[in-house]
């Protein structure tokens, strides 16, 4: 069974986000996202001072046998960006909401998280999806 | 029943083992309104004897002229153990190297070629093949639009002197993605890309610029102040080049301060028979910065469980059949025993046997022109170093000198009056290692009289 | 197999060796001050400065080298391939004999037609014989792969919509089975994707395509029988549909051997289709190419077909090119696509003949249902098990990954070490852990057989010793690669330090 953590957002798309104490969003992929991927050998992350829709393409995650986008949950600006995934997208596979985060970005609107799903919600997804 | 190799008894106990009827029954599922009835208008079979004697019969109408025909595709000698290996079923019936285990042969090859390719073309990687010369143009164009970081242009600057059916090929191909091809003039003196011209194009926002050495005419364009202007003005430069004359020119990855960014060609001219227009094989190579935006398949070295080196295709997150709507390419078959085929020449050729072809043929096309210069009414048109094709004017129209040439046995040249009306009556004549003094003094006299000939009539 | 890894031909290379037999003559007299004259006209600026890397060995030591390489490949000509929408069979040995003949190889592609009567009148035969068999009305035989193919067909069908003023339709319907190149190609004919689900039983969701199909369908792409080895028994109101609502049927020809000479495509509807003359006309596939992707159209695309294309003129025989057709998607290659391709499968076609043509699709036909059969009884899970089988069938070994840890790729691994090459694995993409199998026509029943006992005795080994499967294969030159490796710390060109390692 997937890693879920708990006070995380989520989107049925398997990213994550958090609200970090500057009122900045980190966002990242699932536990479950990256182990159905699995060993990742390329990442490309947005240029930051790109606007985004939410459900806009913003990155993208290689394996050997797959190739995936990775969609914002929410809209807004890219603020910050994870360098060391250049070098090391392993980071993703070993520590996916940590140091394998990929973006971060200055949200449009305060109250944009609130429209994703619950950790619990979120599990139930995966359930449901068979995973 | 010809390459069927099922018994009568083998078909009545493979239906019992399915627990069908007959052979019909197991197309059940096929709604019988669908069904064909026979295929009238194919003709009856024909042992391999018959289909022998009839493929020798057309091969004989077809004979066999003296050519003087380039404009993209040029006889070399091939040798013998290029296609004798090349044709081994291990290479010819193999399958596209997916299961790399039982594929290390063909695996192992293409990363010599690419190996051999990348320091011919002067890049850092290679792909394993693309269709053609003209494909290849194309999928360079789509390529640098997808690639280039800060223009998100559609147009790309293709000089006239790219060998017009390459441009043909990249309109067709790529005007569904919105690409623009805009052309700039060449210079009339020289036959190479006008400076002057290109000046009206400074400071707009254009994706890229295909820099086609030796170009179409056959002339030598100055390459490096060529790519330093594109470069200056944000442009990618496309490298379209002839692989032989790599042996003695300078390689894209040289042009300029900073390189072409990406180099096609045509790989024909790399032990691939003309065979009257394929298959031959496009080659393309870039830098390493642009690696993910290329198409086609590439090989990497790499180790097993025990360790020990191997070689498997890589990268193929980029390719159609993971990638399918957002693939840098629709590509899946490529060129592969073509590529292989040129993998053999160049190992047999070597840099120094590559040099020689290149230098005899530029010597055997100067004598050429040296010698058809001297029939009266035949003039050069453009001045300035060139590589192995020269554009000739003629007094008199050149289809007719042409025809007059071919009942001698003889293929003069292409005729350019359709793509390039303004140079009037122009033929392209080329001359390989392949000739001989003989050849060259044949056509010389067949010429004058030729024109003696159109001029009478 | 051989056993022995080879070393890089770059190791071969010392300077000053070569294979000299193969270098033009030494220029002498008239040439040689010719030489001299062209050469220096060209400037030091225009000169390459260092030699390229190519091999300096002997002529013995490159024919080794390639020859000892090409005993490292499975290969049709020692392998059984039982690779699903890849239809591997046997290429006559007189096709590659007689479509190398001299004159047909020294032919200048801008010869003139009047010096390749022999060989257009074979491309020209080839044309009729292909529209014959698919039941289209014209056919250009410019398209140099299966993909180059698709890419044509959808550039016809947006053609078509242009010219009668229809600006609007750019939307493609792909079941979702369909190959990638089908997604590939739409995307590179600026159209939009739009993917539709198939049904329990394999045919199209007919509810999902209503809903999908409107205004903005240029068209629908189809293989049939699909890729999932079933023939789409509602094909004629697939056709009703899409032609209702104004689109056109594309008809993806990978699968075509498995209905030669039993049901045309032309007469199913479809108003394009491609062939891949190199899986159901048996040219070879040579590693990964060349192919070889001729269309065919009906009658209202017939203008818009690729040049060149054959014609006939008086007696003879002519290119058609731009001029003769302006309405054309234009040119495709440099000349004229992959000819020496053609002329193979021109060859394969005039030795099967009417009736040989339409036993290819009765025999594959036969071979796969039997293969089917055995190995569902010898307790494999087929995806359709209420089908029949096409020329090709797909097991899924999802309750083996769940219940013993064994996936399709440890099969297809393990197979190798039996000496067959492995199914086509993990597609289609939607059936978990699948193998898409296809033993094409000319597979005797032998070794039909010897596939399925190699099959049965994997299956054993995976209930009693899974672990060995993890490992496979063993007997190959080398043992299953690290892809990851490839991928991350890449290495795409031979580098002189690597013979140290």
């Amino acid at each position: 069974m997937s890693q879920v953590i708990a006070d995380l957002k989520y989107a049925k798309s398997h990213e994550w986000a958090r609200l970090l104490p500057s009122g900045l969003v980190e966002i990242g992929i699932t536990d479950h996202a990256q182990h159905a991927l699995g060993d990742l050998v390329f990442v490309e992350v947005p240029e930051a001072g790109r606007a985004l829709e939410a459900g806009a393409a913003c990155a993208v995650v290689e394996s050997v046998k797959a190739a995936s986008d990775v969609y914002s949950p929410i809209a807004c600006t890219v603020v910050e960006c994870n360098t060391e995934l250049a070098s090391t997208p392993e980071l993703i596979n070993q520590d996916c909401y940590g140091r394998g985060w990929l973006i971060r970005v200055k949200p449009a609107s305060a109250s944009a998280l609130e429209g994703l799903l619950s950790a619990d919600a979120y599990s139930a997804v995966l359930t449901a999806e068979g995973g | 029943m010809p390459f069927i190799p099922h018994t009568e008894a083998d078909v009545r106990e493979m239906l019992a083992t399915i627990g069908a009827k007959s052979i019909e029954e197991l197309f059940d599922e096929i709604p019988q309104n669908l069904r064909a009835q026979g295929l009238a208008g194919i003709p009856e079979g024909l042992s391999e004897m018959e289909v022998g004697r009839l493929m020798s019969e057309r091969a004989r109408q077809d004979g066999r002229p003296l050519s003087f025909l380039g404009a993209g595709a040029y006889e070399h000698h091939i040798p013998s153990a290029v296609w004798t290996i090349t044709t081994r079923g291990e290479y010819y019936s193999t399958y596209t190297p997916y299961q790399a285990e039982a594929s290390q042969g063909t695996l192992q090859l293409i990363h010599e070629y690419q190996t051999m390719i990348s320091s011919l073309t002067g890049m850092e990687v290679s792909n394993a093949s693309l269709y053609d010369g003209g494909s290849a143009v194309a999928e360079a164009a789509l390529m640098a639009a997808r690639a280039h970081r800060k223009s998100k242009s559609p147009r790309v600057l293709v000089p006239s002197t790219v060998n017009p059916n390459y441009r043909r090929v990249a309109i067709s191909t790529t005007g569904n993605q919105g690409l623009r091809f805009e052309t700039v003039p060449y210079q009339r003196e020289t036959g190479c890309i006008d400076f002057a011209a290109l000046a009206s194009f400074a400071g707009q926002d254009i994706a890229a610029m295909v820099i086609q050495q030796p170009n179409f005419f056959g002339q030598l364009e100055d390459v490096d102040a060529l790519t330093d202007w594109a470069h200056e003005q944000g442009m990618l430069v496309i490298a379209a080049v002839n692989p032989t004359s790599l042996a003695l020119l300078k390689p894209p990855g040289e042009w300029g301060i900073k390189g072409a960014d990406i180099c096609v060609g045509e790989g024909q001219p790399l032990g691939v028979p003309l065979s009257s227009g394929g298959p031959y094989f496009g080659f393309m190579t870039t830098r390493m910065d642009y690696l993910r935006s290329m198409p086609g398949r590439i090989v990497g070295r790499t180790v097993d469980l025990e360790g020990r080196h191997g070689y498997t295709l890589t990268l193929q997150a980029r390719e159609q059949h993971i990638r399918r709507g957002k693939a840098t390419s629709n590509i899946c078959t490529n060129q592969g025993l073509l590529m292989t085929a040129a993998t053999i020449y160049m190992s047999l050729i070597g840099p120094a046997g590559l040099a020689q072809v290149a230098e005899t043929s530029m010597a055997r096309t100067h004598q050429l022109v040296t010698a058809l210069g001297r029939q009266r009414g035949v003039r050069q048109a453009f001045a300035g170093p060139r590589f192995h094709e020269c554009v000739l004017l003629l007094d008199r129209p050149a289809a007719a000198v042409l025809r007059e040439l071919e009942s001698q046995g003889i293929l003069g040249g292409v005729d350019l009056s359709g793509d390039y009306p303004e140079l009037g009556s122009a033929i392209l004549v080329c001359a390989t290692e392949t000739k001989t003094d003989g050849d060259v003094e044949r056509y010389a006299n067949a010429l004058g009289s030729a024109l003696q000939a159109v001029r009478a009539a | 197999m051989n056993q022995m890894l080879e070393k890089s031909i770059f190791e071969y290379s010392r300077d000053g060796r070569g294979a000299e037999a193969q270098h033009p003559p030494a220029l002498r007299g008239a040439v040689a001050s010719a030489a001299k004259e062209a050469l220096g006209a060209v400037p030091a600026a225009l000169c390459r400065k260092s030699k390229p890397m190519l091999p300096e060995a002997s002529e013995l030591d490159v024919v080794r080298h390639f020859t000892r390489l090409s005993q490292l490949n499975f290969s049709i000509d020692t392998n059984f391939y039982p690779l699903g929408s890849c239809t591997m069979k046997y290429n006559p040995k007189a096709c590659n004999q007689y479509a190398m003949l001299p004159e047909f190889l020294s032919r200048h592609p801008l010869a003139p037609d009047s010096q390749g009567q022999g060989f257009l009148s074979c491309m020209f035969e080839l044309q009729e014989m292909l529209k014959k068999v698919t039941g289209m009305k014209a056919v250009s035989l410019n398209p140099m792969a299966g993909a180059h193919g698709e890419f044509a067909g959808v550039a016809m069908i947006r053609a078509y919509h242009r010219a009668r003023g229809d600006l609007v339709r750019n939307e493609i319907i792909v079941p979702e089975a369909a190959h990638g190149t089908n997604p590939a190609t739409a995307t590179m004919c600026g159209c939009i994707v739009r993917e539709i689900p198939v049904d329990a039983e394999g045919d199209v969701d007919i509810e999902a395509l209503k809903k999908a199909v409107g205004p903005n369908t240029a068209g629908i792409m189809l293989t049939n029988p699909s890729t999932l080895g079933v023939f789409e028994r509602k094909i004629e109101e697939v056709a009703r549909i899409v032609h209702g609502d104004g689109g056109l049927l594309y008809y993806d020809g990978a699968n075509l051997n498995a209905i030669l000479g039993k049901v045309r495509p032309g007469d199913m509807g479809f108003d394009v289709i491609h062939m891949n003359l190199h899986k159901t006309f048996s040219t070879p596939h040579g590693g990964g190419g060349p192919g070889a992707g001729a269309v065919g159209v009906s009658t209202r695309l017939e203008p818009f077909l690729p040049v060149p294309v054959v014609g006939r003129e008086g007696e003879g025989y002519c290119w058609l090119a731009e001029t003769d057709r302006p309405q054309s998607i234009g040119r495709l290659s440099a000349f004229m696509g992959n000819t020496g391709v053609l002329l193979r499968a021109y060859i394969y076609m005039r030795m099967l003949g009417r009736e040989g043509m339409s036993r290819v699709g009765e025999f594959a036909t036969l071979n796969a249902n039997y293969v089917m059969a055995r190995l569902s009884s010898a307790g494999f899970d087929l995806a359709y098990p209420n089908r029949r089988a096409s020329h090709e069938f797909i097991i899924t070994m999802k309750r083996q990954a769940k219940e013993l840890n064994v996936t399709a790729m440890d099969i297809a691994k393990r197979l190798l070490d039996y000496g067959f090459h492995a199914p086509t694995t993990y597609f289609p993409l939607l059936v978990p852990e699948c193998l898409l199998i296809e033993p094409a026509e000319t597979e005797s029943r032998e070794t039909l057989d010897g596939f399925i006992d190699a099959m049965v005795a994997i299956l054993g080994e995976a209930s009693s010793d899974a672990t060995k499967l993890k490992g496979a294969p063993y007997t190959m030159p080398v043992r299953r690669l690290d892809d990851v490796r490839a991928a991350k710390q890449l290495e795409l060109t031979w580098k002189p330090v690597d013979s140290a390692a």
